[in-house]
């Protein structure tokens, strides 16, 4: 049953997110990009961690995908500003060579072995996971990375002052 | 649920906490520094280099980790971070004069300089991949948008988008290398994924393979390595050029301190298989680096090509390998930094407001006009052609014969080779300096050379020739620094 829903959802997972860079109107790629997040949603669910689900939709299928459709409002896009034709050449090639890393990502995942008996995470079959997993997880064994991101965000936010204001 | 609190040693952080600490700290006060008082936010920046420098002083012959074994100081680490932190100071000098030059004096300019170093100190100290990859993404947004700190300059914002577009794309292959590995090993801690690896005869797992080839993507293009270096060009020679200087030092250094404590360290034991990869790569970057700096006309692009070039060269002391290939790898950074960031000085010292003088004919006659920078010039470009006596013969030679000493005689030959293309674009300077006559117009004004740069330009240059003359005490400390990964 696991493994059949499993399958559902990252085939979904999957054909939406190739949409997102397909589709010629980028109104339907953020449509899309929302399907592919909420599958992803899905997909936490079924490894028992329905906390970081919720995170998934209310942040990124909710929050930043608003703010994605703001901007694409905002630029007031019209019909030939959705890209020229691209060179064949490169299609050629850009088709060639996604079709080798297709396949040899299809071998890899299923000539390589998971380990999954040994990924020692928060959220085991045993534990209900919610928040608390998580956030033991975040205080205690990963401490150091989790400060570490909030000085990466305050990086991002200065970049994008210095970017984007008009007199510094 | 009982939860254990990790044991945390901040003594062993204390270099990170100082850089950190003083870069929010230029943030807060930046603010209320009047125009002509910007200046100050330079020097608290250079402040916290150097006392980071000497707590870094202090954990030599250390050897810890702490915070649940994800930081780890030990003397490779501790000598990354004296590379890094030097580039940086040396870098920081040259930046004052050039930014009031342009006129885009920011304190954030030199908040985000030292957030960058801190992203390479995470990156020489990491003992995580999580950790490595949170020290890159500090390291590499901060310069994203250095590379578009001339915000007026269309080439300074094509230079930051393109970087941003392919450095965000290479994060991507990183980060799915980091995911596979994770997936097999179970861990994303070093120390693990060696004991998986050895213990479980892994070298059969595609999926470890395949996350060893994405790392190698990842860190290939922030070393800059063929074929992932299609952005250097664009990005070196639209930076402000102080940036540009940063890039090719500190940064490169970095991803190889990533690079080779993970392939090393980790994947020692699948050594044999990864080699023939690295070997191709190396030889490349090497040649196509060389034979395109061949054809520039200007010369922040051909130091750019050269930066590529030296990439593969250090790539040569990967696939040596062991303690001696390491070690020569460590020594060939140092003097990669002292002597790049010598030569972007003397570019950034014939600069105007407006004018970067960058064409190659630029440099006719400097001889006549300059005595003094085109000698300091021509020590830079013979250290980065590998003429005795200098650091860069010493650096090559050291590569090299650790090449041989592991079999790999081929790799060698083409890495001679490609020292004497490099030859001809290097002197071609060399001869536009002495032996022309200068062509431009603004030749007959003086140069002026600013004290800092004055500054940068005796400290590279005393390292180049300290190196190049008694290569034998630095290089001793580099060997005393890859003990511990072995």
């Amino acid at each position: 049953m696991e493994i059949l829903i499993f399958s559902i959802v990252a085939l979904i997972a999957v054909i939406c997110s190739v949409q997102v860079i397909i589709s010629r109107n980028p109104v339907n790629s953020a449509l899309f990009l929302i399907a592919t997040m909420v599958s992803l949603a899905i997909l936490f669910i079924l490894l028992n961690a329905p906390f970081l689900a919720t995170i998934q939709i209310i942040v990124y299928a909710g929050a930043i995908m608003v703010l994605f459709l703001f901007v694409i409002m905002l630029l007031n896009l019209r019909r030939d500003e959705f890209g020229p034709e691209r060179r064949r050449a490169q299609r050629f090639f850009a088709i060639l060579f996604s079709f080798l890393l297709l396949i040899g990502i299809t071998t890899v995942l299923t000539v390589g072995t998971f380990n999954s008996n040994q990924v020692e995470s928060g959220w085991s079959k045993t534990i209900p996971a919610g928040v608390e997993p998580l956030a033991q997880l975040l205080f205690t064994k990963y401490l150091f990375p989790f400060e570490l991101a909030s000085v990466l965000l305050l990086v991002a936010i200065v970049g994008a002052v210095v970017m984007a204001k008009r007199r510094l | 649920m009982d939860w254990i609190i990790p044991a945390v040693n901040l003594k062993l952080i204390l270099p990170e906490i100082v850089v950190c600490l003083f870069a929010i700290l230029i943030l807060v006060t930046d603010p209320f520094l009047s125009k002509e008082r910007k200046i100050w936010s330079a020097h608290l920046s250079w402040i916290a280099v150097v006392i980071a420098f000497i707590a870094n002083i202090r954990l030599w012959n250390l050897q810890e980790a702490t915070f649940t074994n994800m930081f780890l100081v030990d003397n490779y680490a501790t000598f990354f971070k004296f590379i890094f932190l030097a580039g940086s100071f040396l870098i920081i000098l040259i930046s004052m004069s050039y930014l009031k030059r342009e006129e885009i004096l920011h304190g954030e300019y030199f908040s985000l300089i030292l957030f960058s170093t801190l992203g390479m100190m995470l990156l020489a100290s990491g003992f995580d991949l999580v950790v490595i990859f949170l020290g890159l993404e500090i390291m590499s947004v901060s310069l994203y948008v250095l590379a578009g700190f001339k915000r007026s300059d269309l080439a300074s914002n094509e230079a930051s988008l393109k970087y941003f577009l392919m450095g965000a794309f290479a994060t991507g292959f990183l980060l799915y290398g980091i995911v596979m590995i994770y997936g097999s090993v179970g861990s994303t801690n070093l120390g693990q994924i060696i004991n998986h690896i050895t213990s479980n005869d892994a070298g059969s797992n595609l999926l470890i393979w395949a996350g060893a080839g994405l790392l190698l993507v990842g860190f290939g293009f922030k070393i800059a390595s063929v074929p992932f270096h299609m952005w250097v060009p664009d990005v070196y020679q639209g930076a402000p050029t102080p940036i540009t200087a940063f890039i090719s030092a500190g940064p490169k250094a970095a991803g190889f301190a990533a690079l080779l404590r993970v392939f090393l360290f980790s994947f020692t034991t699948i050594k044999m298989d990864w080699t023939m990869i690295v070997w191709i790569m190396a030889a490349l970057t090497m040649s196509v680096g060389n034979i395109v700096a061949l054809a520039q006309s200007d010369i922040k692009r051909m130091l750019a090509y050269s930066s590529i070039a030296h990439a593969g060269y250090v790539l040569v002391a990967l696939v040596a390998g062991g303690e001696t290939g390491v070690s020569s790898a460590l020594f060939y950074l140092l003097a990669y930094t002292f002597m790049n960031i010598g030569a972007f000085t003397v570019v950034i010292a014939l600069g105007r407001k407006g004018q970067d003088n960058t064409k190659l004919e630029d440099y006719s006659g400097l001889g006549s006009r300059s005595p003094i920078l085109a000698i300091l010039m021509t020590i830079f470009l013979f250290s980065l052609a590998g003429f005795p006596p200098t650091a860069g013969f010493m650096a090559k030679f050291y590569v090299f014969g650790s090449a041989v000493k592991s079999g790999f005689t081929g790799l060698v030959i083409i890495g001679v080779l490609n020292s004497l293309i490099s030859v001809y674009y290097y002197l071609r300077i060399v001869v536009l300096m002495f032996m022309q006559a200068p062509v431009t117009r603004t030749d007959n004004e003086r140069i002026k050379v600013a004290f800092c740069a004055i500054l940068v330009l005796i400290i590279s240059t005393w390292a180049v020739l300290q190196m190049g003359i008694f290569p034998q005490s630095l290089l001793s400390l580099a060997q005393a620094s890859v003990s511990s990964i072995f």
